[in-house]
C-alpha cells in the first residue's frame, strides 16, 4: 500500500484540452453530465414560465404565440436533450465499463464523437430557440409543421437529427461493449440489471432513432420543396407522418424509462440488503418491454382516423406491455421483503420511482382503452400520465443514480440530510404538480392552451405551487453537490457496501479503472440481510 | 468468494478481432431502419397512386440504371475478392488493387448518377411548380426517387472515400489499413450495394415488368 497509486481519472490531466480530447468513458460521462444539466435547467425555465402563465385563467404573462413556443421548447429540450441521453449517456457511460470490469467502452473515440454530436445538435436547437423558437409542439405534426408554421421548424429538426446520431452511436457502443467486454466469468445472467437495461435501451436507440432521422429529413424536404409526402394539399398523408413519428417516439418512452428501471434495480437491493427478487424474470421483462414497445405506437393515434381494427390491435398490445412492467414492480417490492431497509437518499428516490411509475403505468392503461381515450385525448390527463412516467419515473431514477454513484465518481460523500430533504421535496412537489392535472384532464381541460375557464383555477394553482416546490428540490442538489466536491467527507471505495464490480475500483477510479483485476462473485446481487442490522434511527 | 474468477481487463489484451465487425453490423441494422422509413413512404405512395408511380417510373433512365446496377454488383465482387486476398499470403499483393477497383467502380456509379440527375433536372422531373408530369402521384414518385437515390448517393460517397483511403493505406502498408479494417469497410460496401438492389426495381422497373 505504500507504493503510490496512479492518479484518479479526475487528476489525470487538468487542462481544458485534456477534457475535450479525452476518450476516457468516465470523463465523457462528466462532459455529458455538464451539458445535460445545462439543458435540463433551460427546459426547466420554460416549464416554470408555463406554470406561471397557468396560475391564472387569463393569458396575462405571455402571448398565445409565445406560450406555444414555450411548451415546444420545453418538450424538445427535455425529450431529446435531457431525458433520452440522461441516464444512458451520463450514468451508463460512467458505469458500464466499470460494471463489466473493463477498461473502457468498445469504441472510446466513437464515444467522444457522440458527445460532440450531442453538443452540436443541442446548440443548433438552442440557436433555433434564440432566433425565435418553434411553435409546432415537440411532435411536429404535419401539415402544420410543413405548411403553416412561421417558425424555425427546419433548424430545430436539424438539431434533433444531429442529436439522433449521437444516440445511435451511444447505443451501438453499449451493445458491442456488452457483447465483447464482459469478463469470461460473467455470463448473460450474471450481468447487473443496469447493464441489461442499457442493452435493451441500446437496441431501441439503434433501431428506432434512424426512423426519426428519416422522418425529420422528409418533413424538412416537404417544408422546403412542398413535395407532397405528408401534406394532403399536395396528395400526401399526414397519418403517414404520425405513423413514422410514433414508430420512434413511442419506443423513445422506453429509452427514457428502461435505464431508470436499471438504476432502481441496483439501488433497491443495496439498501434492502436483499438479492433482487426474480433476477431472470427482471431481465426477460426488460427485453419484453423493449420488444413489445415497438408494436404499440398506434395508441397515440386512436382519434386520428386510423381503422378500428388497427386501433384494437394497438390497444391490446399496449395492455400487454403492462404485464412485464407489473412483473418488475412486484419484483422490486418483493426484494424489500425481509430486507434490512435503510432510507438513504438514493433509496428514497428509488422507492419514489416505484410508486410514481406504478401510477404512470396504470393511467397508461386508461389511455390504452379505446373508448376512454376518446374522452381523454389531448387533455391534461395525458400530460399528467406521461410526466408520471418521464419525471416521476426517469428523472427520479436519474437523481437516485446520481446520489448512489456520486461517491464513486467524485470520491466524496454528499450531505445525507440535505439529500433526503431534497428527495422528499421532489416527491412532494412532483405529486402536487401533476396529480391535479389528472383531475383537470378528466374534467376536460385541454392541453396546449394558455388560457382556461375560471373553474379550473384551483387545481391549476395547486399545480403551479407544486412546480415551485419541485424547482427547489431540483436546485438543492446543484448546491450541495458543489459543496460536496470541495468539502464532502472522503467516501472510501464502497460507502454503501454495494456488490457491483464498479465498487471494487477506487473512488474516484483511476483512468484505467481497476488497479487489480476485479473479482466476479458467484452470484449477482449477493446481498444478505443478516450482515448488517438496520440502523435504529434510520426511519424518517 | 468461493470459486471467484478474475475479470478481464480489455486493455491488457489485444482487442477482440470481432469488435469492429459487430459494431458495423449494429450500425447496418440502424441504417436499414433509416432507409426503412423511406420504403414505408414508397409503399404508401405506390398503393395510393399506382398510375402516378407507373408514369414516373417510365421517365427514369433504365439504361443508365441497369449499367449502374451492373457496376455496383461488380464492385461488391471486387471488394469480396479483396477480403479473400488479404487472408491469403500468396495473393495479398492484389488487395490494394482490388480495393482501388471497388472505389473506382463506385466513383463511375456516382458520375453516371450525376448524369441522370442532370438530365432529369432539364426534363423538369424535379418536384416543384414546373413539374413536367400531370399525373397525380408522379410528383411524389420523383420526390421519393430523389430522396432515396440522393441518400444512397451520400452513402456511396462515404464508401468510395473509405475504400479509396484503405486502398492507398494498404498499398503503403499502413497499420490502420489491415485485414480487420478492410473487412469492416467491405461489410458497409455490401450494404450500400444491397440497398441499391432494392432501389433499382422499385424505382426503375415499376411499369416495365410483367
Amino acid at each position: 500500500m505504500t507504493a503510490a497509486l496512479p492518479a484518479s481519472y479526475l487528476d489525470d490531466g487538468l487542462t481544458l484540452r485534456s477534457w475535450l480530447t479525452t476518450t476516457d468513458h468516465k470523463r465523457v460521462a462528466i462532459l455529458y453530465a455538464i451539458a445535460i444539466t445545462a439543458f435540463f435547467f433551460v427546459g426547466g425555465a420554460a416549464a416554470t414560465l408555463i406554470r406561471l402563465e397557468l396560475a391564472t385563467p387569463q393569458g396575462d404573462l405571455v402571448s398565445h404565440d409565445a406560450y406555444n413556443k414555450l411548451f415546444t421548447a420545453h418538450g424538445v429540450i427535455m425529450v431529446w436533450l435531457f431525458l433520452i441521453p440522461s441516464i444512458p449517456s451520463v450514468l451508463g457511460n460512467f458505469l458500464l465499463p466499470l460494471m463489466l470490469g473493463a477498461r473502457d467502452l468498445a469504441f472510446p473515440r466513437l464515444n467522444l464523437l457522440s458527445w460532440y454530436l450531442y453538443v452540436a445538435g443541442g446548440l443548433v436547437t438552442l440557436e433555433a430557440l434564440l432566433l425565435g423558437g418553434v411553435d409546432t409542439g415537440w411532435t411536429f405534426y404535419t401539415p402544420y409543421s410543413t405548411m403553416f408554421s412561421n417558425s424555425y421548424v427546419v433548424l430545430t429538426l436539424v438539431g434533433v437529427f444531429i442529436t439522433g446520431f449521437s444516440s445511435i452511436l451511444t447505443g451501438l457502443n453499449f451493445i458491442v461493449t456488452i457483447h465483447t467486454l464482459r469478463p469470461p466469468a460473467m455470463g448473460w445472467f450474471k450481468l447487473p440489471l443496469f447493464a441489461w437495461a442499457l442493452y435493451a435501451t441500446s437496441l431501441i436507440l439503434v433501431l428506432a432513432t434512424p426512423v426519426l432521422a428519416i422522418t425529420t429529413l422528409l418533413v424538412a424536404a416537404e417544408r422546403l420543396f412542398q413535395i407532397g409526402i405528408f401534406d394532403p394539399a399536395f396528395g400526401g398523408d399526414p397519418l403517414l407522418f404520425q405513423h413514422l413519428f410514433w414508430f420512434y417516439s413511442h419506443p423513445a418512452v422506453y429509452i427514457m424509462v428502461l435505464p431508470a428501471m436499471g438504476v432502481v434495480s441496483e439501488i433497491i437491493p443495496c439498501f434492502a440488503r436483499r438479492p433482487v427478487y426474480g433476477y431472470a424474470s427482471m431481465a426477460y421483462a426488460i427485453l419484453a418491454i423493449a420488444s413489445v414497445g415497438f408494436l404499440v405506437w398506434g395508441h397515440h393515434m386512436f382519434v386520428s382516423g386510423q381503422s378500428l381494427a388497427a386501433s384494437m390491435t394497438f390497444s391490446l398490445l399496449s395492455f400487454i406491455v403492462a404485464i412485464p412492467s407489473a412483473i418488475k414492480v412486484f419484483n422490486w417490492t418483493a426484494t424489500l421483503y425481509k430486507g434490512a431497509i435503510r432510507f438513504d437518499a438514493p433509496m428514497l428516490y428509488a422507492l419514489g420511482f416505484v410508486g410514481l411509475f406504478t401510477i404512470g403505468g396504470l393511467t397508461g392503461l386508461f389511455l390504452a382503452s379505446l373508448a376512454l381515450d376518446v374522452h381523454l385525448t389531448d387533455t391534461y390527463f395525458v400530460v399528467a400520465h406521461f410526466h408520471y412516467i418521464m419525471v416521476g419515473g426517469s428523472v427520479m431514477a436519474y437523481f437516485g443514480g446520481l446520489h448512489f454513484w456520486w461517491p464513486k465518481a467524485t470520491g466524496r460523500m454528499y450531505p445525507e440530510i440535505w439529500a433526503r430533504i431534497a428527495a422528499v421535496l421532489v416527491f412532494a412537489g412532483f405529486n402536487l404538480t401533476f396529480f391535479p392535472q389528472f383531475l383537470l384532464g378528466v374534467e376536460g381541460m385541454p392541453r396546449r392552451y394558455h388560457t382556461y375557464p375560471p373553474q379550473f383555477q384551483v387545481l391549476n394553482l395547486f399545480s403551479s405551487t407544486g412546480a415551485g416546490v419541485l424547482a427547489i428540490g431540483y436546485l438543492m442538489p446543484l448546491a450541495y453537490f458543489a459543496w460536496s466536491l470541495l468539502r464532502g467527507a472522503p467516501a472510501g471505495d464502497n460507502p454503501f457496501e454495494a456488490k457491483g464490480l464498479e465498487w471494487q475500483a477506487r473512488s474516484p477510479p483511476p483512468t484505467h479503472n481497476f488497479d487489480a483485476a476485479p473479482v466476479v462473485p458467484d452470484r449477482v446481487y449477493d446481498y444478505t440481510a443478516e450482515e448488517r442490522e438496520p440502523e435504529p434511527e434510520s426511519a424518517p | 468468494m468461493t470459486a471467484a474468477t478474475l475479470a478481464r481487463q480489455s486493455a491488457d489484451e489485444t482487442p477482440d478481432p470481432d469488435t469492429g465487425k459487430l459494431g458495423m453490423w449494429v450500425f447496418l441494422a440502424s441504417e436499414l431502419l433509416f432507409f426503412g422509413g423511406l420504403f414505408i413512404a414508397y409503399l404508401y405512395g405506390r398503393t395510393h397512386f399506382p398510375a402516378g408511380w407507373a408514369a414516373g417510373s417510365r421517365r427514369t433512365d433504365v439504361v443508365l440504371g441497369t449499367v449502374n446496377t451492373a457496376l455496383l454488383l461488380t464492385s461488391s465482387a471486387a471488394v469480396a475478392l479483396a477480403v479473400a486476398c488479404e487472408d491469403d499470403d500468396r495473393r495479398r499483393r492484389w488487395t490494394a488493387r482490388l480495393l482501388a477497383l471497388t472505389a473506382g467502380l463506385g466513383a463511375v456509379f456516382l458520375v453516371l448518377k450525376g448524369v441522370e440527375w442532370h438530365a432529369e433536372w432539364h426534363e423538369h422531373l424535379v418536384p416543384g411548380p414546373a413539374f413536367a408530369l400531370p399525373v397525380a402521384g408522379a410528383q411524389q414518385f420523383f420526390a421519393l426517387y430523389f430522396v432515396m437515390t440522393g441518400l444512397h448517393g451520400v452513402h456511396m460517397i462515404f464508401g468510395v472515400g473509405a475504400l479509396g483511403g484503405l486502398a492507398l493505406g494498404r498499398a503503403r502498408e499502413r497499420p490502420w489499413a489491415g485485414a480487420r479494417q478492410i473487412e469492416v469497410a467491405a461489410l458497409y460496401w455490401h450494404f450500400v450495394d444491397a440497398i441499391w438492389i432494392f432501389l433499382y426495381p422499385l424505382l426503375y422497373l415499376v411499369d416495365r415488368h410483367g
